[in-house]
């Protein structure tokens, strides 16, 4: 997978969760993944269609969902308030996304974000070669994020580029 | 959350009167909460395009906070009708995705400014501020 399609990603995770709990952030680990993914926790899903295609889960165990959740929310969330949680982790992934996705457009890469929705089954597509997934770990104040990041870039058609100018 | 110098009408005195319109409920949530320390009044909530227009229609609120990225209708779409035929209404978007072309559309269609998520208080409220600046007052000596 190309690493400027990544970077983004990593560059905004880190400054949208560090602003968001106020604390920092530190990337744990990244590793290419083969095998089909598998939920840890409450997961969020974000498609990407376009010149860049694919798909982004954005992945957190329940007590880091649950610190996550009362931190911007701003008070104290408890297990009972699943909704609420999945909610939070919804628009977290939303932010992430959203800004590394503003920086991938500035740079030059068209493509179209759907909203986030969330991701209940257990396990996800195997990526292929050419879809193969990076996964990051961040380690944050609340806990451990994931983000599985599997991207396809589509090199325009002669005619798209011809008619975007 | 630190509080703000409220944003009040020039004409009445009164609150500002927002509609928030996001698909994520807890986006709605958190922007109400951030309005409020700005004196402002949350009167109505959507959750896409469509329903934005219909409640705009219904509540004529002072400001539009509208999210761009939303399911049935996006955000742009949406501020583009409500000011065809309003020509008044003040929309400000409010998304995570932020770059030049969707701002620039955004604008085109007549939306009044752009904030980008996660949102920082003080940004949301010198926009408020700024796009109230005919109608609104802030109150002097206070807050932010």
């Amino acid at each position: 997978m190309r690493m400027d399609l990544i970077q983004p990603f990593i560059n905004s995770a880190d400054a949208v969760l560090a602003q968001g709990l106020n604390s920092p952030v530190a990337i744990e680990n990244l590793t290419m993944e083969e095998e089909a993914y598998r939920r840890r926790g409450i997961a969020a899903e974000v498609c990407l269609t376009g010149e860049v295609e694919g798909r982004i889960i954005f992945d957190v165990d329940i007590q880091a969902g649950l610190q996550l959740a009362s931190r911007l929310a701003g008070i104290a969330v408890s297990e009972t308030d699943e909704e609420l949680v999945r909610e939070a982790v919804c628009e977290l992934a939303n932010q992430i996304i959203g800004n590394a996705v503003t920086t991938l457009n500035d740079q030059g890469f068209h493509f179209h974000v759907r909203p986030p929705v969330f991701h209940t089954s257990e396990q996800g597509s195997r990526s292929s070669e050419d879809t193969e997934a990076v996964v990051m770990a961040f380690n944050t104040s609340s806990g451990s994020v994931f983000m599985n990041v599997a991207l396809r870039y589509q090199r325009p058609s002669a005619a798209q580029r011809s008619a975007a100018g | 959350m630190e509080k703000f110098a409220p944003v009040t009408r020039s004409e009445d005195g009164q609150p500002v009167r927002y509609l928030i319109v996001d698909d994520s409920v807890f986006a709605r949530k958190n922007l109400a909460r951030m309005v409020e320390t700005f004196g402002g009044q949350v009167i109505g909530e959507a959750g896409d395009g469509i329903s934005a227009i219909s409640e705009y229609e219904r509540l004529t609120p002072d400001i539009v906070l509208m999210d761009i990225t939303m399911p049935q209708m996006e955000g742009i779409e949406a501020a583009e009708k409500i000011v065809r035929d309003h020509p008044g209404a003040r929309i400000v978007m409010v998304s995570s995705v932020g770059y030049q072309e969707n701002i620039v559309a955004a604008l085109q269609r007549g939306a009044r400014h752009f904030v980008q998520k996660p949102v920082k208080p003080e940004v949301l409220y010198e926009v408020i501020k700024y796009v109230m600046r005919d109608e609104g007052t802030a109150a002097q000596g206070a807050g932010a």
